[in-house]
C-alpha cells in the first residue's frame, strides 16, 4: 500500500483525557512523506500529548490512527518503533548512569549471536556523531553531559533508526546555531528521503527555513494548518494566541552609571580560563556563546556548584569566591539553573508548593514565633504564579505533570519569593511559547529598571541580542567579545562564536 | 547576612606526593568504591592478629565458604541495579531446601536403582519452589507497583511460614547418599563441585551484564525507569525477570547447602538477606540502582565471609560479629552516597 496518495501519518478526532484535563479535544492531523509538518501553540495546548500518542506512549481517549493507510493501535513505545516512528520526546529520555553510546543503542542493542556486541554499537555511535557533527565522546556517562550535549544524542538517538516518521519535540530548545544548522541539514536530507517530520519549536524564527505545513492548537483543539511559506510570523502569533502581541523584546532602561555589584577576575577553572566579568547595577548583562563555551559554567563556579582552580569573586565588596551556595544566595545572588527536572523544581509537589519553598523567609507570610501562615503563603505564591503567567487553574497541579513551558514558568516564579540584588538567569525561557516569553521579557525589565542586575545566559540568539545592555560572547572558555548597543548584531556575535583568542582592545 | 568564604579546597596546591596519594585513593574509590580499602584493612589487621590467616589453607576455606554467599549476592545485585531489593532470598533457600528434600526422600525409595533421577527431580522440585516466589516478587513489583520492601519482606514471611508448616521445623534428614557426597563434598577435575559451580554461574552472569540484551536493560531500568520505557525497553519484563533470576540464583546457593549439611533446613538462609546486601553494597553496587559490577560483588562477598573468617580466627563471639557486619553496612552505605554524589552530581 505505497501509494503516494495515501498519507504517511493520519489521526482523526483524536481525544485525550488526562484525569481533570482535557488534553486534546478531537484534533486531526496528516503527514505526507517528504513533508516537515510543525506543531505550533502555546505552552500547554497539546503538543506534546499528540506525538505522545503518536509515539504509543500514551493510548487516545478516541479517535483513530493510521499509518501508512493501515489503522495501528500502538501500546508502547517499542510498538510505535516497529512501525518506524522514531522520537526525541520533550522530556529526554536517557539513562544518567550508562554511557552515550549504550544509550543510543539502548532498546535495539547490536547482537553477534546471543551476545550484545558492544564494539560494533561504539563504532556506530562514534561514526553517527562524526556525521552529526555532534563532538561528544561516545564513552562518556550521560550524567557528566550539559543539558545540550545530552539534547545531542537524544537527537543521534532518532537519527540512527531508519525512522519513516520523525518527530522532535523542541529538539533546538538548548541548542545554539552551530548544532541547530547541523541538525537542520539532517532533517533536510531526511525529508529528500521520503521520511515524514514533525516538528515542535517555540522559535518562530526556525519555520520559513524548514517547514512545509503548519498546524497551530490552542487549548487541545486544532485551530487550523496553515502553509509556512504564506504565513507571517504576526499571523501566527495571532492565530496561536488568539490575539496580536506587538511586542515581544521590551525596551529596557538602563541606569547611567550603575554600581558595580559583582566581580569576577582572572576566573579559572573546569571550562573557562581567565575570566574577568563585572556585574552592574540597573543593567542587563547578556552571555553568549556556544554550547561548551564555558558560558554557563562560570556562573555555575560562581554560585558554588563547581570548583573554581583560581581566581577572586567579589559580591558587594565582599570576597566570596569559594563561598557555598547557600551562603551565595543569603548574600542576595538568585540563581536560575538550565535544567528544570534535575536542579530547579520538586517534581511531585505543585506548582504552588514548589513557589511557596521559596517564599519562607518573606517577613510577611511569617508571623510571630516564626510560624508561618499558610493563607497569606498561599495568597502570595497566588500572586507570583499571576505575575509569571501561571494559570490559576495549573496552581494547584503536580508540577511533572504540567507541560514542559508551564514548568518552565514554576522554575522562573520560584525567583521571586525574595528579593535579590542579582538575578542570574541560565536559559529562562527553554520551552517557552511566545506570549508567556513576552511576559517573561517584561519581569526581566522590571528588575533591571528597579535598579537590580540581570545576567541572562543563553543559546537563544534573539533572546540575548535584544534584551541585553551588554553583551559577552564565550568562546573556548574565554570572553571573546564584549559587545554594547549598535554593536550587537548577528553577524558580530557569530564572528566572534568562533574567535580564538581572548578580547582584543 | 553573613557571607563566610571557606576556604577548604586550596586551588594550585604543589603536586607532592601526599597529593598524589590522595588523587590515587580518589580515582580508586570512584571506580571500585570502598571495598579495596576494607579488603586491604583487614588483610592487614587480621594477619597482625594471626599467622594462620594468610594460610593458603585458610584462604581456600574461605573461598569454599563464600560460595553460598557469591551466588546470593549475584542475585541481590541484578535486583539492586534496578533499583530494588529482595529480603526474601532467605526464604527461597529455606523453601528451596524443604521441597528438594522432601522430594529426595520421597522419591528415593520409589526409585533406587535411579538415584540420581531422584536427585535430579528433587532439586528440580526445589529450584521450582524459589521460582514461585520470584515470579511472587517479580508480579507484585513490575505489574503492581508495590514497593520492593513491601512485597519481598511481605514474601518472606510466607515462604518462611510454608516452611514451617511443611515441616513442622524438624530438619528433613534421610537425603540420598550420592547428593551431598557429590554436590557438598565432591570435587570436579579437583576442584570443589559448589566452587565449580559457583564460577560457572559469576561468568554466566557476567556475560548477562555485560553482553546480552537483558543486561543492558537491567542496568537501563535502574538509570531511570521512564527514559527506559521511553527507549523502547519493556521494563516490567525487565523488572519481573531480575526478581526471577535472583530467587533462582538464591536457590542455587539453597541446594548446595541442603547437600553441604545433608539435610532440609527452614534457617539455612538466616542472615543471608543483610549479608547479599551488604557484599552488594560494598561491591559498589548503588541503592539508587543503575550502577554495578559483577566481579566487585564477588569480591565483595568474598571480603565479608573473609571477614567473618578473620573474626572467628580472632575468637570474636557471633553477637559481637552482628554489631560489626551491620555497622560495616551503614558506613558502606554512607560512603556509597559520597560516591555516587561524586560520581553523577558534578557536571
Ligand atoms: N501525564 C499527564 N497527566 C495529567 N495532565 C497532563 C499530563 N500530560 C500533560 N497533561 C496536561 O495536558 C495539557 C497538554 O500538555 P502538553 O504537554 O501536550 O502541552 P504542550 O503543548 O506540549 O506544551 P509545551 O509547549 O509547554 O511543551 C496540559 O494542560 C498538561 O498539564
Ligand atoms: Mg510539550
Amino acid at each position: 500500500m505505497d501509494n503516494a496518495n495515501t498519507p504517511l501519518v493520519e489521526m482523526t478526532r483524536i481525544s485525550k483525557e488526562f484525569p481533570g484535563v482535557k488534553a486534546l479535544d478531537g484534533v486531526d492531523f496528516r503527514l505526507q512523506r517528504g513533508e516537515v509538518h510543525v506543531l505550533f501553540g502555546e505552552n500547554g495546548a497539546g503538543k506534546s500529548t499528540l506525538i505522545s500518542i503518536l509515539s504509543g506512549l500514551y493510548r487516545p481517549t478516541s479517535g483513530s490512527l493510521r499509518i501508512d493507510g493501515e489503522e495501528v493501535d500502538l501500546r508502547s513505545v517499542h510498538d510505535a518503533a516497529r512501525h518506524g516512528i522514531g522520537t526525541v520526546f520533550q522530556e529526554f529520555s536517557l539513562i544518567p548512569t550508562l554511557r552515550v553510546f549504550e544509550n543510543v543503542y539502548l532498546g535495539r542493542e547490536l547482537k553477534r549471536g546471543p551476545l550484545t556486541d558492544r564494539r560494533a554499537m561504539a563504532e556506530g555511535a562514534r561514526a553517527l556523531f562524526h556525521d552529526l557533527g555532534f563532538e561528544i565522546d561516545i564513552r562518556r556517562r550521560v550524567s557528566t553531559l550539559s543539558r545540550a550535549e545530552q539534547q545531542m544524542v537524544e537527537i543521534a538517538k532518532v537519527f540512527l533508526g531508519k525512522a519513516r516518521v520523525l518527530i522532535l519535540d523542541e529538539p533546538t530548545a538548548s541548542l545554539t546555531e552551530k548544532e541547530t544548522r547541523k541538525l537542520f541539514a539532517f532533517i533536510a536530507k531526511a525529508k529528500a528521503d521520503g521520511v515524514g517530520i514533525i516538528y515542535i519549536s517555540h522559535r518562530i524564527q526556525e519555520f520559513r527555513e524548514i517547514a512545509d505545513n503548519i498546524s497551530v492548537l490552542r487549548d487541545g483543539r486544532l485551530i487550523g494548518t496553515v502553509s509556512a511559506r504564506d504565513t507571517s510570523e504576526k499571523t501566527l502569533v495571532e492565530l496561536m494566541t488568539g490575539r496580536a502581541i506587538d511586542q515581544i523584546y521590551p525596551e529596557i532602561g538602563r541606569q547611567p552609571d550603575g554600581r558595580t555589584l559583582m566581580t569576577l577576575r582572572r576566573m579559572h577553572g573546569a571550562g573557562f580560563h581567565g575570566v574577568d566579568i563585572d556585574v552592574r547595577a540597573g543593567e542587563v548583562l547578556g552571555v553568549a556563546g556556544l554550547v561548551g563555551s564555558g558560558k554557563s559554567r562560570i556562573w555555575r563556579s560562581v554560585l558554588g556548584l563547581q570548583p573554581i582552580r583560581s581566581g577572586t569573586v567579589t559580591l558587594k565588596g565582599r570576597d566570596v569566591t569559594h563561598a557555598a551556595t547557600r551562603h551565595m544566595l543569603r548574600g542576595g545572588v538568585y540563581y536560575l539553573p538550565p535544567d528544570r527536572k534535575g536542579e530547579g523544581l520538586q517534581l511531585a509537589a505543585t506548582a504552588r508548593e514548589n513557589i511557596k519553598l521559596n517564599l519562607l523567609g518573606r517577613a510577611e507570610i511569617v508571623g510571630r514565633l516564626g510560624i508561618v501562615a499558610p493563607r497569606r503563603a498561599r495568597a502570595l505564591a497566588d500572586k507570583i504564579g499571576e505575575r509569571v503567567g501561571i494559570a490559576s487553574a495549573h496552581m494547584g497541579r503536580i508540577v511533572s505533570k504540567l507541560s514542559g513551558g508551564n514548568q518552565q514558568k514554576v522554575l522562573f516564579g520560584k525567583g521571586f519569593g525574595e528579593e535579590r540584588d542579582i538575578y542570574i538567569f541560565d536559559e529562562p525561557t527553554v520551552g517557552v511559547d511566545m506570549g508567556t516569553r513576552a511576559a517573561l521579557y517584561r519581569l526581566i525589565k522590571e528588575i533591571a529598571e528597579a535598579g537590580k542586575a540581570v545576567v541572562v545566559i543563553s543559546s537563544d540568539l534573539p533572546e540575548v541580542m535584544n534584551l541585553t545592555h551588554r553583551l559577552l560572547v564565550f568562546s573556548k572558555g574565554r570572553v571573546s567579545a564584549e559587545l554594547t548597543g549598535t554593536e550587537i548584531a548577528e553577524e558580530n556575535v557569530l564572528k566572534y562564536f568562533f574567535a580564538e583568542t581572548g578580547i582584543q582592545p | 547576612m553573613t557571607i563566610q568564604s571557606s576556604r577548604t579546597e586550596d586551588a594550585g596546591a604543589p603536586r607532592t606526593r601526599a597529593n598524589i596519594l590522595l588523587a590515587a585513593i580518589r580515582y580508586v574509590f570512584l571506580r571500585v568504591g570502598v571495598l579495596p580499602f576494607f579488603l586491604v584493612f583487614s588483610l592487614v589487621v587480621f594477619s597482625l592478629i594471626s599467622n594462620q590467616f594468610l594460610s593458603i589453607q585458610n584462604l581456600t576455606n574461605v573461598a569454599r565458604q563464600s560460595v553460598y554467599l557469591v551466588l546470593v549476592s549475584l542475585g541481590q545485585m541484578l535486583v539492586l541495579i534496578t533499583g530494588g531489593f529482595d529480603l526474601s532470598v532467605g526464604t527461597a533457600i529455606a523453601m528451596t531446601s524443604v521441597v528438594s528434600a522432601m522430594a529426595m526422600v520421597a522419591l528415593a525409595p520409589v526409585m533406587p536403582d535411579m538415584i540420581w533421577l531422584a536427585i535430579l527431580l528433587g532439586a528440580g522440585a526445589g529450584l521450582g519452589a524459589a521460582l514461585l516466589i520470584g515470579c511472587l516478587n517479580g508480579l507484585g513489583i513490575a505489574q503492581f507497583d508495590v514497593s520492593p520492601f513491601i512485597m519481598t519482606l511481605g514474601v518472606q514471611s510466607v515462604g518462611a511460614g510454608i516452611a514451617l508448616f511443611l515441616t513442622g521445623g524438624v530438619p528433613i534428614s534421610g537425603l540420598p547418599y550420592d547428593f551431598g557426597n557429590f554436590f557438598g563434598f565432591g570435587r570436579v577435575l579437583g576442584i570443589p563441585v559448589p566452587v565449580m559451580i559457583a564460577l560457572l554461574a559469576i561468568v554466566g552472569i557476567w556475560l548477562l551484564m555485560n553482553r546480552t540484551k537483558l543486561g543492558s536493560h537491567i542496568y537501563a531500568v535502574g538509570g531511570n525507569v521512564r527514559a527506559a520505557n521511553l527507549s523502547g525497553v519493556n521494563t516490567k519484563r525487565v523488572l519481573f525477570l531480575a526478581y526471577v533470576l535472583c530467587a533462582l540464583l538464591a536457590s542455587l546457593a539453597g541446594l548446595l547447602l541442603t547437600a553441604r549439611v545433608e539435610s532440609g533446613e527452614t534457617n539455612l538462609g538466616g542472615t543471608i538477606a543483610l549479608e547479599s546486601i551488604a557484599a552488594c553494597v560494598i561491591g559498589g553496587v548503588s541503592l539508587r540502582g543503575g550502577l554495578g559490577r559483577v566481579e566487585n560483588v564477588v569480591l565483595g562477598a568474598f571480603f565479608i565471609v573473609l571477614l567473618q573468617n578473620g573474626m572467628n580466627i580472632a575468637q570474636i563471639g557471633s553477637y559481637m560479629q552482628m554489631v560489626l557486619l551491620g555497622s560495616l553496612l551503614v558506613l558502606a552505605v554512607i560512603l556509597d552516597q559520597f560516591r555516587y554524589r561524586m560520581l553523577v552530581g558534578d557536571r
